[in-house]
């Protein structure tokens, strides 16, 4: 029993310690990366960064000194900003989609110490999920007391909560699609029919012009 | 007493899986001209996935390529618009899978991907299986697997919408703007046609022709 205590805090230790596995890439110093994240509305979604630095000196990438931060910008599908903040070196951010559509997360670091970047690498590991991914379930489990069996089915639950806001988006997509047909549809029609009115007019007006003129001339 | 640290325990090692995610879906913009590379730390022995669809620009198509960690080519497909490829890593360390558009001259890409690693986090991480899982749990276990299919066919589903209705809002600013041009052209020309063949016969006013009787 003694020995738990101990023990939990080591398990809390290597929770924040121990590198994360999750995928990363490398980013310039001005550089700024997008990632678009098309949602339906009401999702929740969480992102997850970590910085590494490249240090000539050990010629290996060590963890980002601290001043090293990421300027995090998400828009929404109306292109208006819902989140610009800027965080340390590790950070996470949060946010609900209140319009479903395409939402843009963009990550650049706001280094303004050009010899920080001299070696031009910063490694940045990213994850970002939604929706239903975004559930702890060891933590509903602990928090609502629930069984193993219940556990289950309140995970089937948001799945399938998941894939019905996946359908309702659709639908709206499909709507926005068909709209976009239907006026390519009616300029076609109306635009043909202009431009026949238009030829014909012109080809009137020509000949007119030019019999009049001919005969001024006195050549017809 | 014992209670409360066991549901300390689960927290801990909540958050602990926390930290260890195993997959990755992105959409990113890929510049024309441009490479753009992801690493991943595998363990050897895992099974991995990597797929990856063009959802707009251009002709649809991409170039993909997967290192391992002694730079060994494992997978490697040109102007590719979906693929889907699964292996177990045979080392341990870092893997980089690269998407280029290169070969573009200046059409940007929206790239989307997903790489999994391994298997999914199990809902119980600190209870170990002793008895095998009954009926009801089993039953759990495969519709969950069966709707984890139907998000993933969800997605490549919406991704070739965005594509068709991509086009087709591309479309419908090509028409009305030719449409327009089109228009303006014809007016242009057979007013300068006019005006030109005006202009050949002011000229010549002592040339008149005239048929004399």
């Amino acid at each position: 029993m003694m020995l738990a205590y101990p023990a939990a805090g080591v398990l809390l230790i290597l929770a924040w310690i121990y590198p994360s596995h999750a995928l990363y890439f490398h980013i310039g110093e001005t550089e700024k990366k997008c990632f678009i994240e098309e949602i339906p509305d009401e999702t929740m979604v969480i992102g997850k960064y970590r910085t590494q630095l490249w240090d000539k000196v050990t010629s290996s990438f060590l963890a980002a000194t601290p001043g090293l931060g990421m300027h995090v910008e998400i828009k929404d599908p109306d292109t208006k900003i819902i989140l610009s903040r800027q965080y340390g070196s590790d950070g996470r951010f949060t946010f609900t989609s209140h319009t479903p559509g395409e939402h843009q997360i963009c990550l650049h670091s706001n280094s303004t110490k050009m010899a920080l970047f001299a070696g031009g690498k910063l490694r940045v590991h990213l994850d970002i999920q939604v929706g239903e991914h975004t559930n702890n379930y060891p933590e509903i489990a602990a928090k609502d007391k629930l069984t193993e069996l219940q556990l289950r089915a309140r995970q089937l639950l948001d799945q399938v909560e998941q894939i019905q806001k996946e359908q309702n988006y659709q639908r709206y997509r499909e709507e926005r699609f068909r709209m976009t047909s239907e006026s390519t549809n009616q300029r076609v029609l109306w635009w043909s029919i202009a431009q026949t009115l238009i030829l014909i007019v012109t080809g009137i007006w020509q000949m007119k012009h030019l019999k009049s003129f001919f005969e001024a001339k006195k050549l017809v | 007493m014992y209670g409360l640290f066991r549901l300390v325990l689960q927290l801990l090692s909540a958050q602990l899986l926390c930290v260890w995610v195993l997959g990755s879906e992105l959409t990113f913009e890929l510049p024309d001209n441009a490479k753009q590379c992801f690493y991943e730390d595998i363990i050897i022995g895992t099974k991995c996935t990597l797929e990856f669809q063009v959802v707009t620009g251009g002709h649809y198509d991409v170039d993909c390529r997967l290192e391992d960690p002694e730079g060994t080519t494992l997978y490697k497909e040109m102007k590719k618009q979906y693929d889907s490829f699964t292996f177990t890593a045979a080392k341990n360390g870092t893997y980089k899978f690269c998407f280029s558009n290169e070969f573009s001259t200046f059409t940007h890409k929206t790239v989307y991907f997903d790489f999994q690693v391994g298997d999914d986090p199990p809902l119980f991480p600190n209870e170990n299986r002793v008895t095998a899982l009954t009926q009801m749990e089993s039953a759990c276990v495969s519709i969950h697997e069966a709707l984890k299919s139907v998000i993933d066919y969800q997605t490549h589903f919406r991704l070739r919408e965005a594509q068709g209705r991509s086009r087709a809002e591309d479309l419908n600013t090509r028409v009305a703007f030719w449409s327009i041009g089109e228009a303006l052209i014809l007016l242009v020309v057979s007013i300068s046609q006019v005006v030109l063949l005006r202009s050949f016969f002011s000229d010549k006013k002592t040339t008149t022709t005239r048929v004399g009787s």
